[in-house]
């Protein structure tokens, strides 16, 4: 039985982030979204801002937001776990939209992970009382959309977790 | 070791239209100085983040200079976000940092290294455009026209008196006259940015 029928591919990350209007991706690149990275390089309507730590993601957004731009924090969970003061402080406090798309290190559909980083990744924005969604195929893309809407109506983070187990992002 | 006071008197002479953030005890002293609050924004906040939103905001504001106080110890905290600003090359972004060797929120305590850390020369690594130490207030003020007129990155390292405060915090003076989301609103109306 196949566990994972489709694959997840970047070109669906960056078309629903064109179809949001995104105009800034601030993020830290890791090996399974390389290919992500280089395609939105590409893209002369986004800008791609990497920053040096994932807690700067946040607050980058922050800026970019009060200047009236769109921006997207695209981190991995791990990141995400240590990020939690500018979570708390920059993003939560501040009241702002923020769509943050964060790959799930660690996840696995059959349910038990030998990895810490996916064991507190859902307690985590559960405590921090931040709403998420799973993204794992192809066919869950407008996700994203959805959950960028959420964001705005909530002045609120929304988190898109990145479930792809065995494919990566780089095709 | 300069007067935090003096340092804004001297750099408001220059200011002309940018957008001011400053953070630390010392930045208090803005709020007197000041002449144009609604181009003022605070993002007062934990762990050295302010800096990043600054940058963030910097970023989205091409056209307009952008101006942060910025101290060693909250730098200290987030230091990778020298390479962050300087691999952007943001080139209407000046970086004043305000070095007074301690943590003065809390009582006075050093930073690590407190004497010897050469801030500008981090910076200069990091890949900002231009950088400038100082320990002297004729010297920045001097320099402060050159300075508001490079094309940024800009880091501007200052060594300054401390201002310590040792009161528990729920007995000391509230400095701030606008609320964080206030300072955004009214940046946001001067300059016609729908929120």
């Amino acid at each position: 039985m196949n566990e994972q029928p489709a694959i997840l591919r970047p070109e669906t990350l960056l078309e629903e982030f064109k179809k949001i209007g995104v105009t800034h991706i601030i993020t830290i690149p890791d090996s399974e979204t390389n290919y992500l990275y280089e395609l939105m390089e590409e893209q002369d309507w986004l800008d791609v801002i990497p920053v040096s730590r994932e807690g700067e993601s946040m607050s980058v957004a922050l800026g970019l937001n009060v200047a009236g731009k769109i921006p997207v924090v695209l981190i991995q969970n791990t990141g995400m776990l240590e990020s939690g003061d500018s979570i708390r402080g920059m993003a939560l406090d501040t009241g702002f939209p923020l769509l943050m798309v964060v790959g799930y290190r660690g996840w696995t559909r059959k349910g038990k992970t030998p990895d810490s980083a996916a064991t507190y990744t859902e307690p985590f924005l559960n405590a921090f009382r931040i709403n998420y969604y799973l993204v794992e195929q192809n066919d869950d893309g407008p996700r994203i959309s959805e959950a960028y809407e959420e964001s705005v109506a909530t002045k609120k983070p929304v988190v898109v977790l990145i479930g792809d187990e065995y494919h990566g992002w780089n095709r | 070791m300069i007067e935090a006071k003096k340092i804004f008197e001297a750099f408001q002479k220059h200011r002309d239209n940018a957008i001011v953030h400053v953070q630390g005890t010392s930045g208090y002293h803005w709020n007197d100085i000041t002449t144009n609050p609604n181009r003022d924004i605070n993002f007062d906040d934990a762990m050295g983040q302010s800096t990043s939103a600054v940058f963030g905001l910097a970023l989205g504001l091409e056209n307009e200079k952008i101006v942060h106080f910025d101290t060693e110890g909250a730098l200290l905290m987030n230091l990778g976000v020298l390479a962050s600003i300087a691999g952007k090359r943001p080139k209407n972004f000046v970086h004043f940092l305000l070095d007074n060797e301690c943590y003065a929120t809390t009582g006075g305590q050093p930073v690590p290294n407190a004497e010897y850390i050469d801030y500008a020369q981090m910076a200069a690594a990091a890949g900002y455009s231009s950088t400038y130490n100082f320990t002297n207030l004729e010297e920045l003020t001097t320099s402060m026209e050159e300075i508001m007129n490079t094309e940024g990155p800009v880091f501007v390292a200052i060594k300054i008196n401390p201002e310590i405060e040792n009161l528990p915090m729920g007995l000391r003076e509230n400095h701030h006259t606008r609320s964080i989301l206030q300072t955004i609103n009214d940046l946001r109306k001067e300059l016609n940015i729908k929120s």
